[in-house]
C-alpha cells in the first residue's frame, strides 16, 4: 500500500518535472529570441528609427540571461522584438504621412 | 470612342494634379505659407520677437529671461570661443583662415550648400573641417568647445538676418526635402514630430516647458540652458529632442541634422541672429 502510494507520487512529481522543463526558457531559447530582436532592431537603425525603449530592452535581456534568468531574459528580447517591429511600422507609415501636417 | 478617351484622360490629369502638387519642391512658397501660419497664429508678437523663442510666448518668462541677460550665462562661452578662434593651429594658422571675412559675422550664412561635395554645409561641421584640414583633432559636435566656437561666431553675427541660399541645383532641392521631411516625420515611442511641439504646439508646455515656435529657432543657437547648466549646441538640441521622444538619436552631424538645419534655417531667413541664447 504504502510502495503504491510513493510510486503514484513519484510518477507525479515526474509529470510535473517534465512539465516545468517544457516552460522553462533555455539559454537556446534566449539566443533565437536575441537574435530575432537584434534583427528587428538593426531593421529600423536601417530607416534611422531606432526606439530608446527597445534598446533598453535589449539591455534588460542580456543582463537577465547572463544571470541565468532565461524566461525573464526571453520576455525581455521578445519585447525588444515588439518595439522594434513598432518602430519599422512607424517609419513605414510615416514615409507617405508626414506630408499630411505641413504647413500650407 | 474619341470622347470617352478624352474624359478618361481628364480624370487621370485631373487626379494627378494633387500628387504633382505635393511632390514639388518650392521652398519660397513653403517660406510664406510657413511665416504666415506663425503670424496668423500669434498676431501680438512682433516678427523679430520669435527668435526669442518661448520668451514670446509667456510674459512671465520674457520678464525672468530679461533679469538673466543683465548677466548673460554664455558670456564665458563667448569669450572662450573668441581666444579658442584665435589661438594658432601648430602649422601658425586660425581658424578664421578658413573663413570669409575671418570667421566674423557670417554666422548667418550656415548652413549652406556644397555644390562642390554635393552635402550641407553647417557651421559646426565647417569647424571641424577647418580644423581636420590642418591636422587638428576635431571637436564632439556636443562638447563645450564646439559650443563656445559657435557661440563667439553667431554673437558676432547679432541682428544680421539669416540668409540661407538654396541653389537651383537639384541636389540642394533634394537636401531641402530631405530636411522638411525630417522635421515632419514622427518618430520615437511617443509618436512625436519636431512639428508636434514646435508647429502645433508653441506656446503650450510639456511639463514646465514653454514650447518654443519653429520661426526663427536656430537663430538663437548655440544657447545656455539652465536645464543643463552649460551651452549646447544645434546638434546637442536635435539629439535631445530625439531621445525626449524615446527616439535613439542620430550621430552628430547625421545627413539628415544637417538636412533638417538646412530646412528650418531657410524658415528663419530675414529674421536676425540672436544668438548665443539663454533658455530655461
Amino acid at each position: 500500500m504504502r510502495t503504491r502510494a510513493l510510486i503514484r507520487l513519484a510518477v507525479i512529481l515526474s509529470v510535473a518535472g517534465l512539465t516545468t522543463a517544457a516552460l522553462a526558457a533555455s539559454a537556446d531559447d534566449f539566443k533565437a529570441a536575441l537574435a530575432k530582436a537584434e534583427a528587428a532592431n538593426k531593421q529600423a537603425g536601417a530607416l534611422k528609427n531606432q526606439w530608446t525603449t527597445t534598446k533598453d530592452a535589449l539591455k534588460a535581456a542580456k543582463k537577465a540571461a547572463d544571470g541565468g534568468k532565461f524566461d525573464e531574459a526571453v520576455a525581455h528580447a521578445n519585447q525588444a522584438e515588439a518595439l522594434a517591429k513598432a518602430s519599422i511600422a512607424q517609419a513605414e507609415a510615416e514615409k507617405t504621412a508626414w506630408t499630411a501636417a505641413v504647413v500650407r | 470612342m474619341l470622347r470617352k478617351i478624352f474624359v478618361a484622360a481628364v480624370f487621370v490629369i485631373g487626379a494627378a494634379q494633387p500628387l504633382l502638387a505635393d511632390n514639388a519642391v518650392d521652398p519660397q512658397a513653403d517660406f510664406k505659407a510657413f511665416r504666415e501660419y506663425f503670424t496668423k497664429r500669434f498676431p501680438k508678437v512682433q516678427l523679430n520677437d520669435f527668435v526669442n523663442g518661448p520668451y514670446s510666448m509667456d510674459e512671465g518668462l520674457r520678464k525672468q529671461w530679461q533679469q538673466i541677460e543683465e548677466f548673460p550665462p554664455y558670456e564665458f562661452a563667448v569669450e572662450h570661443g573668441k581666444e579658442a578662434f584665435a589661438k594658432p593651429f601648430k602649422n601658425g594658422k586660425t581658424l578664421g583662415d578658413c573663413f570669409p571675412n575671418k570667421g566674423v559675422g557670417i554666422r548667418q550664412n550656415y548652413p549652406y550648400f556644397d555644390t562642390k561635395s554635393g552635402e550641407v554645409i553647417t557651421l559646426e561641421l565647417a569647424l571641424n573641417q577647418c580644423l581636420e584640414a590642418n591636422g587638428e583633432k576635431p571637436l564632439s559636435y556636443t562638447s563645450q568647445d564646439m559650443a563656445a566656437l559657435t557661440a563667439y561666431m553667431a554673437f558676432t553675427s547679432r541682428g544680421k538676418p539669416f540668409d540661407i541660399k538654396i541653389p537651383n541645383d537639384p541636389r540642394a532641392l533634394a537636401a531641402y526635402r530631405s530636411g522638411e521631411e525630417y522635421f515632419y516625420t514622427r518618430r520615437g515611442q511617443l509618436n512625436f514630430s519636431c512639428a508636434s511641439c514646435h508647429v502645433q504646439n508653441p506656446g503650450g508646455h510639456i511639463r514646465t516647458e514653454v514650447l518654443a515656435p519653429a520661426l526663427g529657432i536656430l537663430n538663437a543657437m548655440p544657447i545656455y540652458r539652465s536645464a543643463w547648466e552649460n551651452m549646447g549646441t544645434i546638434t546637442r538640441r536635435f539629439q535631445t529632442c530625439n531621445s525626449q521622444v524615446r527616439g535613439v538619436p542620430l550621430p552628430g552631424q547625421d545627413v539628415l541634422y544637417r538636412n533638417v538645419e538646412y530646412y528650418l534655417s531657410y524658415m528663419g531667413n530675414g529674421l536676425p541672429i540672436s544668438g548665443p541664447g539663454a533658455r530655461p
